[in-house]
This record gives structure tokens, C-alpha cells and sequence, in this order.
């Protein structure tokens, strides 16, 4: 079933943004296309989330203003605390919708490594982003959401790595909200050439209490052969925003995508977060840590599909419900007839610290060949009081023997940020979110 | 010298009743060991003194230097002075051995008076040294994927770090080869001085040919039944404990509970 959804913008509206970017011409006409796609086709349908009644159509304003800055100490000191500026040698900050600094080191401009807003992307490299700019990665007519994602696009970074380069400093972007009108249409799409390696570390960080935006960010990621990328998120967006996220990958032969997600959203939240392992000996390594706390809905999607043969796919899931949230993981291992000996693994693990909150964690294998090997493990529980009792007989109180207990029960992901001042940042947040 | 007595002590679990009037009363500089036989209550004496939620204590006091412990928490009491080796220790992930250990020995310190963390390192090398453990036991998460062996080894580094008055080792010997026993009892032997009292709950006469206590005691259907000197675990480990159900007419010594 189709329902028409009369969107706020037109397509005379989104030509004229595409202008005022200074996009390229053909990006006005793809706008305007996935628009009249986006009025027709129907919402996605997150396993046991209903959303029928959630808003992801109506925002205040498309676009805000935001400052730009001329160097990094103008940042908040929040967001300056993440920054390390003696390793910098890449970094994007985006102020709301603003493009409002980056720096990337000659050294790696000499060799090759693009950085960019997608607004520049689309004119000053138009050719790599027709080929990989939601084309085999997220497609605009998935379902409403990806549609609207691509006729709004209001932000975002492009990162390209040539064959070869190995860019050895975490490539970093920080997208900051402290606008509460703004909403996030946020498109980043990362590419690494064959026998490349590089990491991208994106930090969603909301300053302001509440927002009545909201968000729809699509990821694209994809490996040539032999490649590596480790891809490590930290989102901290505020209480208000309803968020839909879709971060996606796409593996070359013998590549390999690792994830490393902190999604400590305050807002309601729809995350997916899937890996198509297409390459031969491709790898995949998901790892995602989830707070929900106050009356917060989320649904969580982990999905590695294995096409190709002899790929490997791990999903870690660790998540603590507190208060009155509710927290849906879906965890799926797909495999496609013809990948064998296909490894699916996935773990969730779900941590609730309090009677009315909801937590469940749903593994699904789907395998379609034989030859394969698949396993999955998941739990909802509590906090084991003989956990307690053991650091309690040692001294310790129960409020810390309770925050050491769930610390450690984050950590797999948490210890796998490549910046130190994220890891710290994603503890500290936790330690806010779950005192 | 501080002195842990426990008198007349009732203790359920569930509804059922396990412990029916223990008295006990250890010194510092003493080691007093419990025996018996499976079921007849001693750990469940072990688990009331550090006050674990599932024991409930009827009737009967514990007090530490006249200290009423029953109406501590359990980190209290941790922290007055006490000290459980427990059986089956927790496996904690994402916390490390170190940290714990800092994090504890913290506990019983004021804010602002911490253990500075070379002086932590230098004391936990020295200890994990002398106990032959390996260096990355102290980096791995807690007690996860240690073996039996290593668990114990690891209650034993703990009862060094912590220094408590009191400890309670509660069949700390169960499941070690005769090299971790040595070392665990060379554990123990370190820390026994004027600020320390042991009370070490075995099956076993084994352990106590490393470590020799002071006093014995045999418990049967939830209560001390007899003591003596070193001497008693001899003739226990020689004639075993019939001898001690005739004496006093016992014929089903448990308290009718598997523990």
C-alpha cells in the first residue's frame, strides 16, 4: 500500500537549495526526482517498532544558518575536547547545515585523499559521486525515507582514498547541532580504493537541551579490494529529534569494513546499520554499544548479508535500558546461496536497570547454502547480584559496583574507538546517561 | 587485637533453616579452620558473615570489636575489615583486574587520599610476582576464562592487596593441583601476623599440611559440634568423622539441603 504524503518542500524549492549549493546540475534533477518518489512510496517497517505515528516529514525549516569557524578553538569546548589537535590531520565540521571548516594536511592532498562537503563533492568530483552516490550502497526508492533523505540533503562529507594510500591518522568529523530548529539530512559517503586502509571517526553532538528537528542521515561506505575501513560513530543528538539513520557498506574482494557505533541518541531513533560482504574473503565487523533512558523509543537493525565466498561477518550488540525506554535490536546474519563457507556470528546483549523498561533482542540467521557456518547468542537481563555481591565483598558501594558492572558490559565497543578523545567522550556520555 | 565473634547464629536460606546456633570467636593472629563433611552448613556460615542478600540471619549476632556487622552492607563490612575467598568467584566483564582492585582499595580510602598509581602498580607486581601469576592477569577482565586454579589464585591476590582483619576462605583448596595449593597456602602464611585472623572452611586435610591452624572445628547439622587444635584434622583425615556422629548420637549430620 502507497500513501501520498504532501511534503513541505516542492520541487521548485529544492532546485533553487541545489542552486544555492552550488551543486552540480545533475544533482538538482536527482533531488527532484527522488521527491516525487518520496510523496509515493511507503515508510520502512522496523521490525517490532511501529512508526506509523512518528514524524519524519514535518520540520521547522530545511535549512538554518549556522557560523563558520575560522579555526578549531572557536569550537565549544565540548566539541574541542574531542578534537586532537596534535594528530590532526584531517578534520570536517559541519555547524547545523553550515559547512563550517576543514582542514585536510598537504601530505595527504599530495597523495591523492579527497575530503569534502557533499555540496563540493557533487561539482568538483561529479564522476566518483555518480558511481557511488546511492547507487549499489542505500538506494533513494528503498521506502519514503531514503527517497526524502536524497531530494533533502542538507549536509554531509565525502572522503575518498586512492589505491594504495594508507592514511595512517583517523580522518574525523564532527556534525554539530546547537541550532533546536535545524534538522540533519546528513549524507556521507566514504570510498577506499584497492589495497587502501583508512578510519573515519563522525561525532553527532547536540548542545542544546531539546531540538524539534529532525534527522535523516544515510552512510555509504565502500572498500575496493584489499581495502580497509574502520568506521567509528559517537551520535549525541538531543532529546526531540526523531532520528532515522542508515549507515551501509559494500566490501572489494578480500576487504574489510569495521564498525564501531556509540548511539547515545536521546530522541526516538530508527538505526540500521548493514554490510553487503559482495567481494570473495570479505570481512565484516559490527560493533555497537546503545543507552535508552527517559521515555525514548529505538529500534536497532544490525544486518551482514553474505554474498560473496569464504566472508566473515561479527555482530556485537550491547545495550542498557533504564527508566521507561524501549530498545529493539534486530540482529540478522544473511547468507545468499553461493556464499560458502560464509561465517555469521552475532552476539546481543541487552541490560535492563529498571521494571518498566523494554528491552529485546531478535537474532535471525537467513541462510540460503550449506556450506557454511553460522551461530548466534542473545540476552535481556539484569544486572547479576552475584556480580554485586563479589565487588561489594571487596568494599566497593552498590552505585559504583553497578556503574563498573554496566561500564563493563559496554566496553567491547567502547575500547574499539580509534580517538581517544571519542573513546572518553563516549564513556563520559554513557556515565551521564546511565547514572 | 580485634576479634570477630559470632554467637548463637540462626541463619534460613529460603525458608529453610541451615545454620542453628553457631558460636565462633577468632583473634587476630589466629587461623581457625572449619571442616566437615558436604551439606552440614559451613558455607553458608561463610556467606552470612560477609552478608550475602540470599541468607537471612533469624537469630544470633556477628560483631567485629563489639561492632554489630548484621546491620552493615555488605561493602561495609568489606570495608570494616572483612573478607569472603569466595568458591565460585564472578566472572566481570570489561572491568580488569587491575582496576577492580585500585577501585576497591580505594573504597576503604577517604576522597582525595587515593592510592597513587605507581605505588598500586609496584605493590600489585610484587604480589601477582610472588603468587606466579602472569603479568596479564591483571589486564584481563575479571576472573573471565580464568581457569579454577587461577580464580583461587586470584581471591588470594585480592586478600594481599585488600589487607583485611579477617578473612574467610571458603574452600579456597577445592579444584587445586598440588602447585596452586602451595602457592595459595604461601599466600595465606604471608598475610598471618598481629593484624590478621583466618577462618579457612575446607573439606580437606590437605591444605591444612601448608598451613597449620590454631584451632578446629568440626560443624554438623548447622552448628560446631567440636574444636580442638591442629591435632583434630589429623585424626579426621585419619578416621574420618564417624567417630564424632557416634560420640554425640548424630546419625544424618547435613542440615538436609544440598550446599
Amino acid at each position: 500500500m502507497t500513501v501520498e504524503t504532501k511534503m513541505a518542500l516542492t520541487e521548485q524549492d529544492v532546485r533553487s537549495y541545489s542552486a544555492k549549493m552550488n551543486e552540480a546540475d545533475w544533482m538538482a534533477d536527482f533531488r527532484a526526482d527522488a521527491l516525487v518518489r518520496a510523496e509515493q512510496l511507503p515508510m520502512p517497517k522496523p521490525d517490532k517498532t511501529k512508526i506509523d505515528k512518528w514524524n519524519f516529514t514535518e520540520f521547522p525549516a530545511h535549512t538554518v544558518e549556522s557560523t563558520v569557524y575560522a579555526s578549531l578553538d572557536e569550537l565549544s569546548e565540548e566539541a574541542r575536547a574531542l578534537v586532537d589537535k596534535e594528530q590532526q590531520n584531517s578534520i570536517y565540521v559541519q555547524h547545523n547545515n553550515t559547512p563550517a571548516y576543514l582542514f585536510l594536511s598537504e601530505e595527504l592532498k599530495a597523495k591523492g585523499v579527497i575530503m569534502t562537503d557533499i555540496f563540493t563533492a557533487s561539482r568538483e568530483h561529479s564522476d566518483l559521486m555518480k558511481k557511488y552516490f546511492m547507487t549499489d550502497g542505500v538506494k533513494v526508492d528503498e521506502h519514503k525515507l531514503t527517497a526524502l533523505h536524497a531530494a533533502l540533503i542538507n549536509g554531509g562529507v565525502f572522503v575518498y582514498v586512492p589505491k594504495n594510500v594508507v592514511v595512517e591518522e583517523p580522518i574525523q568529523v564532527l556534525f554539530l547541532h546547537d541550532d533546536e530548529q535545524a534538522s540533519l539530512f546528513n549524507h556521507v559517503l566514504i570510498v577506499a580504493e584497492a589495497n587502501s586502509s583508512v578510519t573515519y571517526v563522525e561525532n553527532y553532538l547536540s548542545t542544546v537541551e531539546e531540538a524539534i528537528g529532525l534527522a535523516n542521515i544515510v552512510s555509504e561506505v565502500f572498500t575496493g579490494d584489499n581495502a580497509q575501513i574502520t568506521y567509528g560513530a559517537v551520535d549525541v543528538l538531543a532529546k526531540g529529534f526523531t532520528t532515522y539513520v542508515n549507515r551501509r557498506g559494500v566490501t572489494g574482494r578480500d576487504s574489510r569494513i569495521d564498525w564501531a557505533l556509540g548511539l547515545m541518541n536521546d530522541g526516538d531513533t530508527i538505526s540500521e546499520n548493514i554490510t553487503h560482504l559482495v567481494g570473495n574473503g570479505s570481512h565484516c565487523d559490527m560493533k555497537t554499544v546503545v543507552v535508552g533512558r527517559g521515555k525514548q523509543r529505538q529500534n536497532f537493525t544490525t544486518e551482514i548479508v553474505h554474498w560473496g565466498m569464504d566472508t566473515e561477518g561479527f555482530i556485537l550488540k550491547h545495550g542498557v535500558v533504564k527508566e521507561e525506554s524501549t530498545c529493539i535490536f534486530n540482529g540478522i546474519g544473511r547468507i545468499a546461496k553461493g556464499a560458502t563457507r560464509a561465517n555469521a556470528v552475532q552476539e546481543s546483549r541487552v541490560l535492563m536497570l529498571s521494571e518498566r523498561a523494554r528491552g529485546d533482542a531478535n537474532p535471525i540467521l537467513l541462510i540460503d547454502e550449506d556450506d557454511v557456518t553460522a551461530g548466534h547468542a542473545a540476552s535481556v537481563g539484569r544486572v547479576d547480584p552475584m556480580q554485586l555481591f563479589y565487588l561489594m565483598s571487596r568494599g566497593i558501594k552498590q552505585q559504583e559496583a553497578e556503574r563498573l558492572v554496566i561500564h563493563g558490559f559496554l566496553a567491547p565497543v567502547v575500547s574499539k574507538l580509534p580517538i581517544e578523545g571519542v573513546k572518553k567522550q563516549l564513556t563520559e556520555v554513557i556515565e551521564r546517561k546511565v547514572r | 587485637m580485634a576479634t570477630l565473634e559470632i554467637k548463637d547464629l540462626h541463619v534460613e536460606i529460603e525458608g529453610k533453616k541451615i545454620l542453628k546456633g553457631v558460636d565462633l570467636t577468632i583473634n587476630t593472629n589466629e587461623i581457625h579452620a572449619i571442616m566437615g563433611p558436604n551439606g552440614t552448613g559451613k558455607s553458608t556460615l561463610a556467606q552470612a558473615i560477609m552478608g550475602h542478600p540470599k541468607y537471612v540471619v533469624t537469630s544470633g549476632t556477628i560483631t567485629l570489636d563489639g561492632e554489630d556487622v548484621l546491620e552493615m552492607a555488605v561493602d561495609e563490612r568489606a570495608r570494616a575489615g572483612i573478607f569472603l575467598g569466595m568458591q565460585y568467584p564472578s566472572e566481570i566483564t570489561g572491568v580488569t583486574n587491575a582496576d577492580f582492585l585500585r577501585s576497591a582499595i580505594n573504597a576503604k580510602r577517604e576522597e582525595g587520599d587515593e592510592i597513587s598509581l605507581m605505588k598500586f602498580i609496584r605493590e600489585l607486581d610484587s604480589k601477582m610476582e610472588f603468587l606466579e601469576m602472569d603479568e596479564d592477569m591483571a589486564t584481563r577482565y575479571l576472573n573471565e576464562g580464568f581457569s579454577g586454579g587461577e580464580k583461587k589464585r586470584n581471591e588470594i591476590l585480592q586478600l594481599t592487596m585488600l589487607k583485611p582483619k579477617f578473612a574467610v576462605l571458603d574452600e579456597i583448596d577445592s579444584g587445586l593441583d598440588i602447585d596452586a595449593l602451595k602457592v595459595v597456602s604461601k599466600g595465606i602464611n604471608e598475610m598471618r601476623g598481629e593484624e590478621f585472623g583466618c577462618l579457612i572452611i575446607t573439606h580437606y586435610q590437605r591444605l591444612l599440611d601448608y598451613i597449620t591452624p590454631d584451632k578446629v572445628h568440626v560443624m554438623m547439622q548447622g552448628k560446631v559440634v567440636k574444636s580442638g587444635g591442629a591435632e583434630l584434622a589429623h585424626k579426621l583425615e585419619e578416621q574420618g568423622y564417624d567417630w564424632i556422629k557416634e560420640e554425640l548420637g548424630i546419625e544424618d549430620e547435613t542440615v538436609g539441603l544440598e550446599v
